[in-house]
């Protein structure tokens, strides 16, 4: 595909197209695993999931499988998931606490810092040998934000806070709802498989003008629960008052009037009557600790945040963080947790997990009908040689403010991964 | 309450589900029933602190049934076929007002040009006596699978 240009942006003539063979060839996603994968800053995992010197958890990042962990003195580290002598994986379990890593094949053993401890027949070995060469590896990069976790695997990769650039606003509305200042991934993981190229998850994750043809059975939901759905201006879709905005990167975001409710802090009649109390004692917690402005921007808000590529937190009728790794052009592997303050009470823990069913998850009344959608897209792809142009121009003669129905946001995505594939 | 008349019981509610009539399903429920799907890696969680697939009351539930009444609910419009086989039905605990009764299952989901979904699990029912008839006042289906994987979603009522 490289006499192919994948992404039209030509402003001047109002022009923005992605070659849908972007979706579909298996030389782009090489190329991507290369370009992208290996050289941004990848989300990991969360500081909370685990706590204690010899916590782990293992998953699989980018194709490779690692370990996030707290080692002996319980900093937080990362290490591939690799035996140094024939590669089997050291460590089989989804999560625990770990007194070392072994590996069984031949018996190699790692000590919770990665170090070689031990090597069943030795002294078979040559004086070449030397333990201290064959500890556990790391990616060259691992660094957290606000307990957000990420690694790269370009040791010349930018510092995280650079590369989050104007995202890190946005995760510091997250994270600033917990009166700790510490947020924490809730026990539960949603984990599963869309048939399709992982972009159009990454599109679908902050794509508003999708909402009301697609989910016109939440929305219908949520009007008959008492939700009120605010009338859009003429000219305009629902969800209305919202915007889109480019943080750099290819990092980007749709921030909207919140409607919807927000375990912290805006009650809508689903969460019941008894519910109110809890929710109003959150909102007065969130104006004496950060006045009234920024509880405002808080509460009656909801943000549906990119980072490129592959992190969407959706902050809104819950905290939805959701990673996704592609396996194929075709196929992609997602992994969703639920975040909360720390220490919150269970009365507003139960009202976040409620919340967050509604719309998100595999059972929700809205992720099935996004995945469906997705996987006919990726059907529909097939006819690419055909069809070949998506066009993405919503908004683009616009001057200023975006709207969140626009397609700034989207655009920014893709400028960002053609700057990358080139 | 015999173990015949709760697999009776069970295998109406099968085919009540196959049969897509949800209408005459939620017949079968208590006014405060729950219906729940655990997280894959949680299946002994409390819905209250662990995040589930699905944890519905009887409001989200009828909800659930219009919604997927509704042509416009993507994920199963036309319809999947399924088929589900009840099996090991045991009764685990009797009381003069309820029971609790475990089962597994076998649910087969069909759609054109995929790939059959096979959810293999075990239903924890707690089942209530009614004016003497057997009624749902808690049906979970917990399932093997370590993750959800390539089942990808639980759209219909498992």
């Amino acid at each position: 595909m490289n006499d192919q240009d994948l992404v039209v942006n030509d402003p001047a003539n109002l022009d923005f197209r992605v070659h849908r063979a972007a979706m579909v060839d298996p030389s782009v996603l090489e190329r991507e695993m290369r370009r992208i994968f290996d050289v941004c800053w990848i989300y990991a995992g969360h500081e909370s999931e685990v706590r204690a010197a010899g916590d782990f958890v293992t998953r699989t990042l980018c194709g490779r499988p690692i370990i996030l962990c707290r080692d002996s003195a319980a900093r937080l580290r990362v290490f591939l998931n690799v035996c140094r002598h024939r590669g089997a994986m050291v460590c089989r379990e989804r999560q625990g606490n770990a007194r070392g890593y072994h590996c069984f094949y031949h018996g190699w053993s790692y000590d919770l810092d990665g170090r070689l401890d031990g090597v069943p027949g030795e002294t078979s070995y040559p004086v070449s040998f030397k333990r201290k060469d064959w500890n556990l590896a790391e990616p060259p990069r691992v660094a957290a934000y606000r307990g957000f976790v990420f690694l790269s695997f370009a040791p010349d990769a930018p510092p995280l806070e650079d590369y989050l650039a104007g995202a890190k606003e946005y995760l510091d509305l997250v994270v600033d709802q917990s009166p700790t200042g510490e947020m924490e991934i809730i026990r539960g993981t949603q984990e599963y498989a869309i048939r399709a190229n992982w972009k159009l998850l990454v599109e679908n994750s902050f794509d508003d003008y999708h909402l009301m043809s697609t989910h016109s059975t939440w929305l219908d939901y949520m009007k008959r629960s008492g939700v009120e759905i605010p009338k859009p201006p003429k000219g305009h879709l629902v969800p209305a008052h919202g915007i889109g905005r480019v943080l750099g990167n290819g990092h980007a975001v749709i921030d909207n009037e919140n409607f919807r409710g927000r375990p912290v802090a805006k009650w809508i009649p689903p969460y019941g009557d008894d519910a109110k109390p809890e929710i109003e004692r959150l909102r007065a917690e969130l104006v004496e600790r950060l006045g009234e402005a920024r509880a405002r921007r808080i509460a009656d808000t909801n943000r549906n945040l990119v980072v490129f590529p592959n992190l969407v937190v959706n902050d809104g009728s819950s905290v939805t963080v959701r990673t996704f790794h592609p396996t194929a052009p075709g196929h992609m592997q997602v992994t969703a947790w639920a975040l909360g303050p720390k220490g919150e009470s269970a009365r507003s823990r139960a009202i976040r997990l409620d919340s967050f069913l509604t719309f998100y998850g595999p059972g929700g009344f809205a992720t099935p009908d996004d995945v469906e959608a997705l996987e006919s897209v990726q059907a529909g792809l097939a006819t690419h040689r055909e069809v070949p142009w998506s066009v993405m121009t919503r908004g683009m003669a616009k001057q200023g403010e975006q709207l969140n129905t626009d397609e700034l946001h989207l655009r920014a995505f893709w400028i960002r991964w053609d700057e990358l594939m080139r | 309450m015999t173990r015949a008349e709760v697999e009776d019981f069970l295998y109406r509610e099968a085919a009540l589900l196959d049969e897509w009539r949800l209408d005459e399903w939620l017949q079968l429920l208590t006014d405060d029933a729950r219906y729940r799907v655990p997280s894959n890696d949680a299946p002994e969680g409390d819905p209250a602190g662990t995040l589930f697939t699905i944890a519905d009351d009887m409001q989200r539930l009828r909800g659930r049934v219009r919604r997927l009444q509704d042509p416009n609910a993507h994920a199963e419009f036309p319809h999947s076929r399924t088929r589900r086989l009840v099996t090991n039905v045991r009764i685990v605990e009797q009381g003069s007002e309820e029971l609790r009764v475990e089962a597994n299952f076998a649910v087969y989901r069909f759609r054109r040009d995929e790939r059959i979904g096979e959810y293999v699990g075990r239903y924890r029912y707690r089942l209530r006596i009614v004016d003497g008839k057997l009624k749902i006042a808690l049906r979970e289906a917990v399932l093997d699978a370590m993750e959800l994987a390539s089942l990808g979603s639980v759209s219909f009522i498992l």
